[in-house]
């Protein structure tokens, strides 16, 4: 893998620090008029996704991380790893529960997620922003009732549990944001 | 919408506001010196010699005689220092410059590879009375946007013992590494542990700077490690200091003055330091200015300060960073 000196420390660089995979966030040059220049850098470690601060000698060089973001196909999961499959290539992946984190209430076959690998392996996984997903159980609603006043919580076909409007009923199909964990709107 | 109207990089970085600002303060500056009876010189912007010291890093350009193939090295000067003391070594008294100057490898938040320094020496006065007098300056530039400042004196050591427990200007760089780790700080790789100003450094960036020239306070700095003395006389003692200050408002450094060391000998034994600090670290070395040297030699006692004239119009416009207060900064020059 490649060095990498401070001055080409931008956002989204990934660097090896102490061992693990690192996302460079920030890097502010400070320099006495007369003295030694440091470069001040935030720093995220992508293995427990601390966000730490570091200070380089200006003109070190820092081992690169062969960091890759890739956009996968979740397949299925067999309880211990979960399955995906490039688009192109067919080739397979399998990421452990530490990558998958709490991403795996979101997770529908065939949907297309997001793979940050080191090294070949998922560092972690991102569901897409808006999934579409099966109401497995919730509450009967109020006939009637359209003003979503309050809501009800609702069991999806992938276990995740979100509060909806009390209008939406069993076998519905909803939208939900992923980053949030809220419902969108009913799909029809 | 046109490919022309649609790129804004042709527009200045700074307000015009900002830059009318500059012209007032450009005039308050001459205005002071004027007052003062401080005459306004040019120095060259291109010389035969570039500074030794390690921490700056020049530019350099070649110059072709009339007809001349390979062309020869000219250095664009980091400060006008060199030239305006042998000036003073030629009889001028008390002089200031407002000088455009050039720092290679300098560009950040709070530095543009190109800038404006303010530079002037006062012929009699040591470091103490010129310090009073860049108070005066630093207050009446400042006063329309900060309001009244006090001028606050620390010595280097004070401030180190105050605030981390530790001496300047004795303790062993694994001491100052312990005291960094203390608070926080992992140490930077490839930060020699033979050398105590690098740690020294990094201490004063990391943990101090931050709160000097706070709360309606002119922070000044001074009596300095001799190891940091540049070309600052050293007054014995015990500890010996570098006769040296620099002033810091809202944790900005603004300035940096000596009382100035005018003994040859000891100047060039401090030039061959810097180069040999160089060969250590892999940097080129530099010819040593003579012309500068044989002039110390007719130096009369005087202090000189440097003072960062963009900072300044930063902190008198309350702007973040120092391109909003140039016109074009270095990525659109």
């Amino acid at each position: 893998m490649a060095n990498y000196s401070t001055n080409e420390f931008k956002g989204g660089l990934k660097i090896m620090l102490d061992g693990d995979p690192c996302s460079i966030l920030e890097n502010e040059f400070v320099k006495p008029g007369k003295g030694q220049a440091f470069n001040r850098v935030k720093i995220r470690n992508l293995k427990t996704g601390r966000v730490i601060e570091r200070t380089f000698k200006s003109g070190e060089s820092v081992e690169g991380a062969d960091v890759l973001d890739l956009e996968m196909q979740y397949l299925y999961s067999d309880g211990e790893f979960w399955y995906f499959m490039h688009p192109d290539t067919f080739e397979q992946l399998s990421a452990d529960a530490v990558a998958i984190g709490d991403q795996a209430k979101w997770l529908k076959e065939q949907d297309a997620c997001q793979l940050t690998l080191w090294n070949g392996t998922p560092l972690s996984v991102t569901a897409p922003n808006f999934v579409e997903l099966t109401i497995t159980e919730t509450d009967p609603g109020l006939k009637g009732d359209t003003s979503g006043s309050g809501g009800k919580p609702a069991t999806l076909e992938t276990g995740a549990v979100v509060r909806v409007p009390l209008f939406v009923q069993i076998g519905e199909v909803i939208r939900v944001d992923t980053r949030t964990g809220e419902y969108v709107s009913r799909v029809k | 919408m046109s490919r022309e109207s649609n790129n804004a990089a042709w527009r200045p970085c700074a307000k015009l506001t900002t830059l009318q600002i500059r012209a007032q303060l450009l005039r308050q500056i001459r205005e002071f010196f004027h007052q003062r009876q401080v005459w306004e010189v040019e120095t060259p912007i291109l010389s035969r010699h570039g500074v030794t010291d390690p921490h700056l890093r020049s530019f350099t350009t070649l110059y072709h005689e009339p007809g001349e193939r390979h062309g020869q090295v000219r250095y664009l000067h980091t400060s006008p220092e060199y030239a305006m003391k042998r000036l003073l070594a030629a009889g001028s008294g008390s002089i200031y410059q407002l000088a455009r100057v050039f720092r290679n490898a300098e560009r950040g938040r709070w530095h543009n590879p190109e800038f404006t320094l303010l530079e002037w020496y006062r012929v009699g006065f040591d470091h103490q009375q010129l310090i009073d007098e860049v108070g005066v300056l630093v207050q009446q530039l400042l006063q329309p946007a900060l309001g009244a400042l006090t001028i606050e004196r620390v010595a280097y050591a004070e401030l180190f013992q105050q605030h981390l427990g530790i001496d300047p200007h004795r303790d062993q760089p694994s001491v100052l590494r312990d005291c960094a780790v203390a608070h926080g700080i992992i140490p930077p790789p490839g930060l020699s542990l033979t050398e105590r100003d690098p740690w020294l450094d990094l201490l004063l960036t990391h943990c101090l700077q931050h709160q000097l020239g706070q709360s309606g306070r002119i922070s000044v700095l001074y009596d300095y490690p001799v190891t940091q003395a540049a070309l600052a006389r050293i007054r014995p003692g015990d500890p010996p200091v570098a006769e040296r200050f620099e002033f810091y408002v809202q944790g900005i450094e603004l300035a940096n003055g000596f009382h100035e060391l005018n003994d040859p000998q000891e100047q060039r034994r401090r030039f061959e330091q810097d180069n040999q600090h160089r060969r250590l670290q892999g940097q080129a070395t530099l010819a040593l200015d003579e012309e500068f040297l044989a002039s110390l030699a007719h130096l009369p006692s005087c202090s000189g300060v440097a003072l960062g004239v963009d900072r300044l119009l930063l902190l008198a416009t309350g702007q973040q960073q120092i391109s909003e207060v140039i016109s074009f900064s270095f990525g659109r020059a």
